[in-house]
């Protein structure tokens, strides 16, 4: 070495350059110059696919589509559901008793009753007689409907078993009327209301003093629409919620008679009398019938006009969303820790966090870019996984002929992004829980066992539903949540477990909680990095 | 920047164990400064609190007048080489040097010149995991080398280098002192400082028990020294011990005399017949004077006589 190459008191420092860009380059490389924490990546994106396509292709293969009736497989197999306005797919299955209504106008009704029929208690073997009573969700009413068309926009107004009045609309619409029960001696009045896009909801105890419910807007709604009476009465699920959270038991129709009478209208009303029809047979076996004397209707069905549930067992239900070809996830997270950790922990084994942390004075910094180092190269991989799993397993589910559950693009880009998030957070838990530890067995353990294992527990029918849904709530386990597509309704009765995809916490409110435990973990890993020696 | 590392009363405790007990010394630019004392007398915490990695309990250590924690390209201020293992085994060494450029703000133009300065070049994008511990030592010179620092530290960076290695490794510090930088050299061997050092630290359970240049030192530890060599050497350790000089054999055919002067012995020896081939003034090796200089330290006896062993068996 000659003289000529050292400049001895050169000014050290770049003036004015802050240097945080600098300290993510040295950890990027640090991280891709390591190639088995980038092998380490790819087999947690290959996992996470391969393993939720292994979830896309089981199950859905073969059903029978009435009781009885001949077993199908295959695409042949796929349920065929109606869209509601909102592109949801519905049920919209009941017996209406209707008139054309042109132009603005109004339809009142009191009813009197409504009574129902379940199915034998005991189904078995030995058949018994189908029995009196009534599903909490059993319906019966007035409704404005765009047309006959299964899933088309309508207005309702209706009476139900245990839910008092409600006033619904395009079937995901639920607002509360009077509570209560109607019986004859308590009767409900229900008035509906439209005027152009806008159709109004009233209720009443006496006919005279009338409460309005609410309003709904049916945007584009024909000048001449379908309105009148209609009954429907859910499916009646034995749920013998086993110690698992699984739903199991028989899914049988009930049904639903009402009786109406002080009909009114006013408006135009083209037609001379009224139809009957059961409208959406699809939705079973289209149970329905009415009887008009002396100004009383009495009018009887089956089905629901609500939507479609995922993973409720109900006729109709595709059983699968998108969630399912992200079953991987918890296994890819697996291998995402042990890299994440070892980003750290392996330094410390070989005091190479000396070299580190000589080179870079200001520790909490070293953290920040690793932190954010890891994130960003997980998120990409998670991202990558979740992407590939949803394009690859709808059509590995839709060649094996089960029907994926539409979601809005909106929820698919929720989820999938939401993927990558859980996946890079739970990295930076794994990072900042190997900078507090020091020891990568030890740090992969526990953060395995934080994530990994209350979300396997509290999905797989092992606990019981309380304890699932309490492991779903408490532990990071509950950023899986981020990943349900199916949507749970309140006007729908349906099991609403974490073994059907229902999470106890909104998507992002999961989300948080994994982050609140990332973020309390770096913390705590900031401080004992700046208050240790190393 | 002044090329210079300031230690000032540093105290330190392990739990029960006293590492640093108000450890005192300043590094001079433009000589190599060695760093000695037996394991465990607190040279590498003293090296870790200079850089930050461990906080003292008492006292200041300053690089260029700076706490280190102040520096903000610090690598551009001080190259220290603590632990040539440190490396992640699966990295080349290539990258390992790449990603501490980038944490300064070099490039890779950079990297490759220390890796020509460390001679480094055919086996740079090999993994570190399987360098042997002198190639590490040369890759550790080479990360150390990256910011092309002022103040040098390294600690016993001799260790698991073969002899071509060590006489390079002995150059490229005189080089660099001779450029005007401050060098620390840490080693529990004197004798690896020899030709090496020009000034010496030498510490003791946490202290500095002496704070020379080379040059007093040996001179000191060579006064009054006479070197004899004979055949005959009970013969003339008889006559000469008769006399009333302290006589040791240092070798086959070797004697150290002191309390006569030179030519007294020169009398004696001819008196009584015994016959000799050489009496010259005694020239101390570094070691010796070590020796001398902590004989009064009994943890250091115990341990310096190990080393020497060590050394012996090398």
């Amino acid at each position: 070495m000659t003289a000529s190459t050292v400049t001895q008191y050169r000014p050290a420092q770049r003036p004015g350059r802050d240097g945080f860009a600098q300290l993510l380059r040295a950890e990027w490389t640090k991280f891709r110059t390591v190639r088995a924490w980038v092998i380490g990546l790819v087999i947690a994106v290959l996992v996470m696919i391969g393993v939720g396509l292994f979830g896309a292709s089981a199950g859905g293969s073969s059903c029978q589509a009435v009781s009885g009736g001949p077993v199908r497989t295959g695409g042949a197999c796929a349920p065929t559901f109606p869209a509601g306005p909102g592109g949801e797919p519905v049920t919209d299955s009941f017996y209406f008793v209707r008139q054309p209504l042109a132009g603005n106008g109004s339809i009142t009704v009191r009813i009197s009753s409504l009574t129902g029929l379940l199915p034998p208690a005991n189904p078995g073997p030995v058949a018994t007689d189908t029995r009196p009573g009534l599903v909490p969700w059993a319906k019966a009413g007035i409704i404005i409907k765009e047309s006959t068309r299964p899933g088309s926009a309508y207005a309702a107004m209706m009476v139900t078993a245990d839910h008092g009045v409600r006033l619904q609309n395009d079937f995901t619409g639920d607002t509360k009327g009077q509570p209560g029960a109607v019986t004859t001696t308590s009767p409900r009045w229900l008035r509906l209301t439209r005027s152009g896009d806008t159709v109004t909801g009233f209720d009443s105890a006496d006919g005279t003093h009338w409460t309005q419910v609410g309003t709904v807007h049916l945007s584009g709604l024909a000048t001449t629409v379908q309105a009148g009476l209609f009954a429907t009465s859910p499916e009646y699920s034995v749920i013998s919620q086993n110690f698992g959270g699984g739903g199991g038991g028989s899914i049988l129709p009930s049904q639903a008679t009402a009786v109406f009478d002080h009909v009114g209208r006013s408006g135009t009303w083209p037609a001379s009398a009224w139809s009957g029809g059961y409208i959406g047979a699809a939705g079973g076996s289209g149970i329905g019938k009415y009887h008009q004397a002396s100004g009383r209707f009495t009018v009887t069905g089956s089905g629901d006009i609500a939507p479609i549930v995922a993973g409720s067992g109900n006729s109709g239900d595709p059983g699968k969303t998108i969630t399912d070809h992200l079953v991987g996830t918890f296994a890819g997270l697996i291998a995402v820790i042990v890299v994440a950790t070892l980003f750290i922990t392996a330094e410390y084994r070989r005091d190479l966090i000396r070299t580190t942390l000589t080179a870079t004075p200001r520790r909490g910094r070293v953290l920040a870019a690793k932190a954010i180092v890891i994130s960003s190269v997980t998120f990409v991989a998670g991202l990558v996984a979740a992407a590939a799993g949803v394009i690859i397993g709808a059509q590995v589910s839709h060649a094996r002929g089960s029907l994926v559950f539409p979601v809005s693009w909106l929820t698919e880009v929720r989820v999938i992004a939401g993927t990558a998030a859980l996946v890079a957070v739970a990295a930076v838990l794994a990072l900042a829980l190997g900078t507090v530890l020091r020891r990568s067995a030890a740090a992969v353990t526990i953060v395995i066992v934080a994530i990994v294992l209350p979300y396997i527990l509290g999905v797989a029918s092992i606990l019981p539903v309380g304890a699932s849904e309490w492991l779903l709530r408490i532990t990071p386990a509950a950023a899986f949540a981020i990943q349900q597509a199916a949507v749970q309704y309140p006007q729908v009765n349906a099991l609403y477990t974490p073994t059907s995809g229902y999470f106890p916490l909104a998507p992002w409110a999961g989300l948080a909680v994994l982050c609140g435990y990332a973020a309390l973990a770096l913390i705590l890993a900031t401080i004992m990095l700046r208050r240790r020696d190393v | 920047m002044e090329a210079t590392i300031e230690v000032s009363g540093l105290r330190k405790k392990f739990g029960p164990h006293l590492a640093l007990n108000g450890m005192t010394f300043t590094v001079e630019p433009g000589q190599v400064t060695g760093f000695v004392g037996p394991n465990g007398a607190g040279k590498s915490t003293t090296m870790r609190v200079v850089l930050g990695l461990d906080a003292a309990d008492e006292g200041t250590a300053l690089v260029g007048g700076q706490p280190y924690a102040s520096l903000r390209h610090p690598l551009s201020h001080v190259g220290a080489l603590l632990d040539a293992a440190a490396l992640q085994p699966s990295r080349s060494a290539r990258n390992h040097l790449l990603w501490l450029a980038h944490s300064q703000g070099l490039t890779a133009r950079r990297v490759d010149a220390v890796i020509e300065q460390a001679g480094l070049e055919s086996v740079v994008r090999r993994k570190a995991g399987g360098f042997s511990l002198g190639m590490r030592q040369r890759l550790g010179i080479a990360a150390a080398m990256l910011g092309d620092p002022p103040v040098l530290m390294m600690d016993e960076p001799f260790n698991g280098m073969d002899p071509e290695g060590i006489v390079w490794m002995r150059g490229f510090l005189r080089s660099l002192a001779g450029q005007g930088r401050a060098v620390l050299v840490s080693s529990h061997l004197m004798s690896e400082l020899q030709d090496t050092a020009d000034h010496l630290v030498v510490v003791g359970r946490g202290k500095v028990i002496a704070d020379t240049s080379v040059r007093e030192l040996l001179s000191a530890a060579s006064r009054d020294r006479i070197t004899v060599r004979t055949t005959t050497r009970s013969e003339a350790m008889t006559v000469l011990a008769h006399a009333g000089a302290t006589v040791a054999a240092t070798g086959r055919d070797t004697l150290t005399i002191s309390g006569l002067p030179a030519d007294r012995v020169v009398a004696l020896l001819g008196e009584s017949a015994v016959p000799f081939s050489e009496v010259s003034a005694h020239h101390a090796s570094l070691e010796e004077a070590y020796m001398e200089l902590t004989k009064d330290e009994v943890e250091f006896r115990a341990a310096a006589a190990e080393d020497t062993t060590e050394e012996a068996a090398r």
